[in-house]
């Protein structure tokens, strides 16, 4: 049993990461993500660790996988020849979408482009109501007639889409059957599967992308695990949801556009198991990579989680400007602020960082690539917070001068010295992203105050201090192995799968009988699933109704009982009630209440238990070396300590202003904080009221 | 420091621009209204002492943006700073005081810093019901609208003036959502005070008068910027709509000097005898959105940038109607505003302006037919509200884009929905193939929409629909959009405005007008009219009699 161990592997847009997990021992690398096909890099890594680990393939209790491809082939538009099949009458719903313009005073804006071309979307000659009544049966010569159209236009994967097909799937199921048996070899998405929830449009935009990346995904996973095979893996391969929970191979592959965001999940993840087991009761965790910052808030251990999410927001990160797909997401807001954001100044004279990003090329004017505009981590290393010399583990220089020669455009027209620019930046990128908890916070109706902030990513720990400050948080926290968080949280998630029915009830007239048959056939589907990889007895049930006053145009997901028995309507008012006043502060007492939808979730927990971490001041930790930082209250620049992340351990303390250096990430300790290192090794700041905090 | 500084106010503004946006969020979530909800039809910003705002939200409908700007000030005329105390709420829906309708109700709440009044909160939405005739153009003066209460406190020193609160309950259809909108619009201020708050210990201010006058200045200062940039003249437009029962010219000139711009509307109709009529604050609105959408179009709207551009229109006319007009449709005029404005700018702003497009949105109301109307037994009650978009002009440089909403910034309603919530089958809503004006740039295109009842019982259309009978003019040779249209499919058509039933069995078709195109058709490439043609943009025949291309020709 000794010799078993957990590997997980995560895709991302430029590395891929595998950790090796064995009893104490996390084992990782990382390599540049192999386009052509992804299977071989990771290849490359996975012999890597089980080098440096001496394990054998075959000791392999399971492999835990979450990647970006369904979501680069979306914004990169690789993905399949899609068509979509659909009601005659409504072929134009996609394209229509909410005809609206997501930017009032932008006349240019362009709407997202559908990912199924008009002359692709066919019409079928069928109609059900809102109650699943046939009102036209299917014209099955309709279908036939819509055969050779794939063919001569080399469709490969087709949606099926039909209006209130949510309620009564026949029509939808008949088609599908017609398809595959005159074309074996095309791939077929139901939108009554993959999305069976009323609106049309948010279920064929959801039935849409998950055809338009299944034939790709599909070649991926069996190309990943014959590779696997080959290399003597005998275990399962799970892959890591945008909801948060591990889901089986073969599900995925039916399912690809629920592995979209697998990424920031695991990030998301692993912030969850760290409140948990620091005895964090309300979180938000933060992460900052080169070109965006994603905010989640997790409370008692758990992330929210929403069924919205919206893929390629192609307008500055603006909501509206994507493709909505409507799955289980752990619910993130995200900006465009990141260690490459672009800063500039805007015709009002005002100081712009972000969206804009300089990415990865050319990268900050400091990477010496021919990035010549100004971005925050040029600024951060004009600070002084990053050493030039001892950037990402040594692996390359950072070119100051470039920098500081970056930020006259910026210093030049505010009348600023480069340092004082810098600061103006970094004030602004932190501002930015303040704000956007801010706003996070209060659209769900929760506090700021008490809250821990759990920051990871490349250039998350360099601000979350001053991020902290901004929001009052008194606590932050830089996950150990930072750097690898995503594949770390895949270790942690559990094996989970959501079912979600619309069946539009008023709650006057709710017979409960009808809502058990619901749960109960939602909780087969679910079983069915999660049974594949995960033993029954320890199986968790979630339930959620999605609720709003007759009338409303917005659902609130409403937490139900999951003990057995009839749910009374009078049990599921007060719950309403309670779930609408938590978010708005207020009910409405004599207006009837109706139900559009209806979620049940099963989840296995991950074979592994939390021990508990605490962390205590027992010595000052040494540093390494000195640093100049700019103080930017006496405008000059002062002495800061600096520590490497590997050299200080469990109950080492040290105080800002200082750097904590590690490969991946730099962490900046600003006046007024401490740092401590915690017994599993992640490093605790305290901010003590009555310190400022600079920047 | 004074550079330190300036970086400070730069970021308590955006803090303001931040806090607004949430009181508009909070807003839109909570209320009833399904306009609101759906489609944004709210504003909520935040003023100084003098009543001049200072940041205001981007939200769904530009009629707001001057308005509610210069309804605060209308409120500390009447209650001025010196007389509010901690806890006092302040109401109105004036057409004349708020944005243009009874329906709008505006709520303001003075903030206190201790003692002192350091700014107010503002914010105003639709109200689905106010009594009267309801939503529509058919009445014929003010009365017939509804309820209309002047400049009131809704609480003084936070306890609610219950006489009011009864009186509107008694006066609207639906007393429980006016109740709920009421409150969430005082909720949505107390949140935006709650955070000003927070903001002032954050960055130890006292009062906003440094905040403001930065905000001012630096905004008025890049309007008089932007606007010095364009040759000094007047530019003249006229555009013609449908009206109500009679056609309706507008005509604006524009005249720009030095940082300055004038619209005057001289010469448009005068008022009409239905519920069209626009009152000024909203005309100044709709008219100020269609300059800014081209000029300083990336400038916060705040005092300092409005008031860069000035609005007048002669009394007695259809863009100035005093009291007691009606004008509970105020929108089916007002959204055509910015399309009279453009024009005016198109010569001078040449790669900016878009050409004309449906402009109006197509928000019928569909509802049962009364029991004992036609002596049959009673139909299922229901009531729906939907809205449905034309083609927006073609842009400089892009096409129009098809079925959208502008100026209005409104969202559609899915048609599972609407079938849920009503007995109506919505039997197509699809593009409408050359609907879309011709040029070198395109037309969006309208929509064709086929409604019938699901058991074949009559049902009441209310109708405030426009260019039916005048079509969105292209612009520089461009084509016009095609207009829109309301029949029966089996019967004749239906008047623009006003409410009509469908009578039993029968099936209605609205067509949605498309827009304006521009430029020349001989500018339009080749493979640009060829991939219309696979979409079915544009058809085969319009593709060889419109723009000379055989799509069957072999290139």
């Amino acid at each position: 049993m000794s010799d078993t161990y957990r590997l997980a592997v995560d895709i991302g847009g430029t590395f891929t990461d595998v950790v090796l997990e064995r009893a104490e021992e996390r084992i990782t690398h990382k390599v540049l993500t192999t386009y052509a096909d992804p299977a071989n890099g990771v290849m490359t890594a996975t012999d890597r660790v089980l080098e440096i680990a001496a394990a054998d393939p075959a000791d392999a209790s399971v492999v835990l996988h979450g990647t970006t491809l369904a979501t680069n082939a979306i914004i990169e538009r690789t993905g399949a020849v899609t068509a979509l099949l659909t009601t005659e009458g409504h072929r134009d719903a996609l394209e229509m979408a909410l005809e609206n313009r997501f930017e009032q005073y932008d006349l240019a804006i362009d709407r997202p482009i559908p990912l199924v071309p008009r002359h692709l979307r066919l019409p079928v000659h069928e109609r059900m109501d809102s109650r699943g009544e046939i009102l036209l049966p299917l014209a099955e010569q309709s279908v036939h007639a819509v055969l050779p159209l794939l063919e001569e236009h080399a469709v490969t994967s087709v949606a099926i889409g039909f209006l209130h097909s949510y309620i009564n799937p026949v029509h939808e199921q008949r088609v599908a059957a017609i398809l595959r048996a005159a074309l074996p070899d095309l791939s077929v998405t139901l939108s009554c599967e993959v999305c069976p929830e009323i609106r049309e449009y948010e279920r064929l935009s959801t039935a849409c992308a998950n055809a338009y990346v299944k034939p790709l995904m599909a070649t991926y996973l069996a190309s990943l695990q014959a590779k696997m095979g080959a290399r003597g893996f005998a275990c399962p391969v799970l892959l890591m949801t945008s909801g948060g929970g591990l889901t089986a191979l073969a599900t995925a592959a039916e399912y690809p556009i629920r592995l979209i965001e697998s990424g920031p999940a695991g990030g998301a993840i692993l912030a969850a198991h760290l409140a948990q087991t620091s005895d964090c009761s309300e979180v938000l965790s933060f992460d900052m990579g080169g070109t965006t910052a994603k905010l989640c808030v997790i409370d008692n251990g758990e992330p929210l989680l929403s069924r919205s999410f919206e893929v390629d927001r192609s307008y500055r990160f603006k909501k509206g400007s994507g493709l909505p797909v409507r799955i289980p997401v752990i619910e993130m807001v995200e900006i465009g602020a990141g260690g490459g954001s672009i800063a500039q100044v805007d015709k009002l004279g005002r100081l712009q960082v972000g969206p804009e990003s300089a990415g990865s090329e050319p990268g900050p004017a400091c990477y010496g690539r021919g990035g010549e505009r100004p971005a925050v981590t040029d600024a951060d290393l004009v600070l002084g917070k990053l050493d030039p010399t001892n950037f990402a583990g040594g692996s390359m220089d950072l070119d100051l001068a470039a920098a500081e020669r970056a930020l006259h455009s910026v210093a030049g027209p505010l009348s600023l010295t480069p340092q004082m620019a810098a600061h103006g930046i970094s004030e602004v990128v932190n501002e930015n992203m303040a704000t956007a908890a801010r706003a996070h916070l209060a659209e769900w109706g929760k506090a700021t105050e008490g809250r821990v902030l759990i920051a990871f990513g490349g250039a998350a720990p360099l601000h979350a201090a001053l991020l902290a400050h901004k929001l009052k948080l008194d606590r932050v926290v830089i996950p150990a192995h930072a750097g690898v968080g995503s594949a770390i949280g895949f270790l942690i998630a559990p094996v989970r799968y959501e079912v979600v029915r619309s069946r539009y009830m008023k709650l006057t007239s709710l017979d409960p009988s009808v809502v058990d048959g619901i749960m109960q056939e939602m909780r087969v589907e679910a079983q069915s699933v999660v049974g594949s990889v995960a033993s029954n007895e320890t199986l968790l049930e979630n339930r959620k109704a999605f609720m709003r006053y007759c009338g409303q145009g917005f659902e609130i997901a409403v937490e139900l009982p999951a003990a057995k028995g009839l749910l009374q309507a009078s049990e599921l008012r007060q719950r309403f009630d309670d779930a609408y006043r938590e978010l708005y502060g207020r009910t409405i007492p004599d207006l009837d209440v109706e139900i559009l939808s209806w979620t049940l979730t099963l989840s296995a927990p991950a074979p592994l238990t939390p021990i508990a971490d605490n962390w205590r001041k027992e010595k000052l930790a040494k540093p390494v070396a000195t640093r100049q930082l700019f103080d930017v209250v006496i405008g000059e620049l002062v002495d800061a300590d600096c520590y490497a992340r590997d050299a200080i351990s469990p109950g080492d303390f040290l105080a800002g202003p200082a750097l904590v250096i590690e490969e991946q990430t730099t962490t900046f300790v600003a006046t007024g904080f401490t740092g401590t290192v915690s017994d599993q090794g992640h490093l605790v700041l305290e901010r003590h009221t009555g310190g400022r905090s600079d920047g | 420091m004074a550079e330190l500084a300036t970086l400070q106010l730069q970021l308590v503004w955006d803090r303001l621009l931040a806090i607004v946006e949430e009181q508009a969020q909070t807003l839109m979530r909570t209320a009833f209204s399904t306009v609101v909800r759906e489609a944004g039809d709210l504003s909520a910003g935040v003023f100084n002492t003098k009543g001049e705002m200072l940041a205001q939200a981007v939200t769904g409908t530009p009629g707001h943006v001057n308005a509610m700007a210069a309804s605060v000030g209308k409120f500390l005329d009447k209650f001025p700073c010196a007389t509010l105390n901690p806890g006092d709420v302040l109401l109105t829906n004036d057409p004349w005081d708020g944005t243009g309708h009874l329906n709008d109700f505006t709520i303001v709440t003075p903030v206190f810093l201790g003692e002192q009044c350091i700014g107010l909160f503002a914010s105003t939405s639709h109200i689905a019901d106010v009594g009267g005739r309801g939503f529509g153009p058919d009445a014929n003066d003010v009365f017939e609208e509804g309820l209309r209460i002047p400049i009131s406190y809704l609480f003084r020193a936070g306890e609610l003036d219950a006489t009011l609160m009864m009186l509107i309950n008694a006066n609207v259809r639906d007393p429980i959502t006016a109740e709920g909108d009421l409150y969430s619009l005082t909720a949505c201020n107390d949140q935006g005070a709650k955070q000003l708050l927070e903001m002032m210990v954050d960055f130890q201010l006292a009062d906003l008068v440094a905040v403001s006058n930065h905000i001012l200045t630096t905004s008025a200062d890049a309007m008089a910027n932007e606007i010095s940039r364009l040759p000094n003249g007047r530019f003249e437009n006229r555009m013609r709509v449908d009206g109500y029962d009679s056609p309706v010219d507008l005509v604006a000139s524009l005249e720009v000097r030095d940082t300055t711009i004038h619209v005057d509307f001289a010469g448009s109709s005068p008022i009409s005898p239905l519920g069209i009529n626009v009152p000024l604050p909203y005309t100044e609105a709709y008219a100020s959105f269609g300059v800014r959408c081209v000029v300083g179009n990336d400038i916060p709207n705040n005092a300092g940038s409005l008031r860069a551009v000035t609005v007048s229109a002669p009394a007695g006319s259809i863009l100035n109607a005093e009291s007691p007009s009606a004008v509970s449709a105020r929108h089916a005029i007002g959204q055509m505003l910015p399309d009279v404005v453009l024009g005016c700018l198109a010569e001078i702003l040449p790669d900016s302006v878009p050409a004309e497009g449906a402009s109006c949105i197509w928000n019928p109301v569909f509802r049962n037919v009364p029991a004992g109307a036609t002596g049959n037994a009673p139909f299922v009650e229901f009531v729906i509200n939907p809205i449905y978009n034309g083609g927006t002009g073609a842009r400089p440089g892009k096409d129009g884009l098809s079925t959208t909403a502008f100026p209005s910034g409104v969202r559609t309603t899915s048609t599972e929905v609407n079938e849920a919530t009503s007995p109506l089958l919505i039997w197509s809503k699809e593009y409408l193939t050359d609907s879309g004006g011709v040029g070198k740039r395109r037309g969006g295109l309208g929509q064709k929409i086929e409604i019938a009842h699901r058991e074949g019982a009559p049902f009441i259309i209310s109708k405030m629909f426009d260019r039916i009978s005048h079509p969105p003019r292209g612009r520089f040779g461009g084509g016009e959009g095609k207009t829109g249209a309301v029949y029966l499919r089996d019967g004749p058509q239906l008047a623009a405005k006003g409410r009509d039933v469908v009578p039993a069995g029968q099936t209605l078709v609205l067509e949605t007008p498309g827009g304006g195109g521009i430029g020349r058709v001989a500018g339009r490439e080749r493979t640009e009219v060829l991939a219309d043609v696979r979409a079915g943009y544009v058809s085969t025949d319009a593709a060889r009699a419109s723009y000379n291309v055989d799509p069957d020709d072999a290139d």
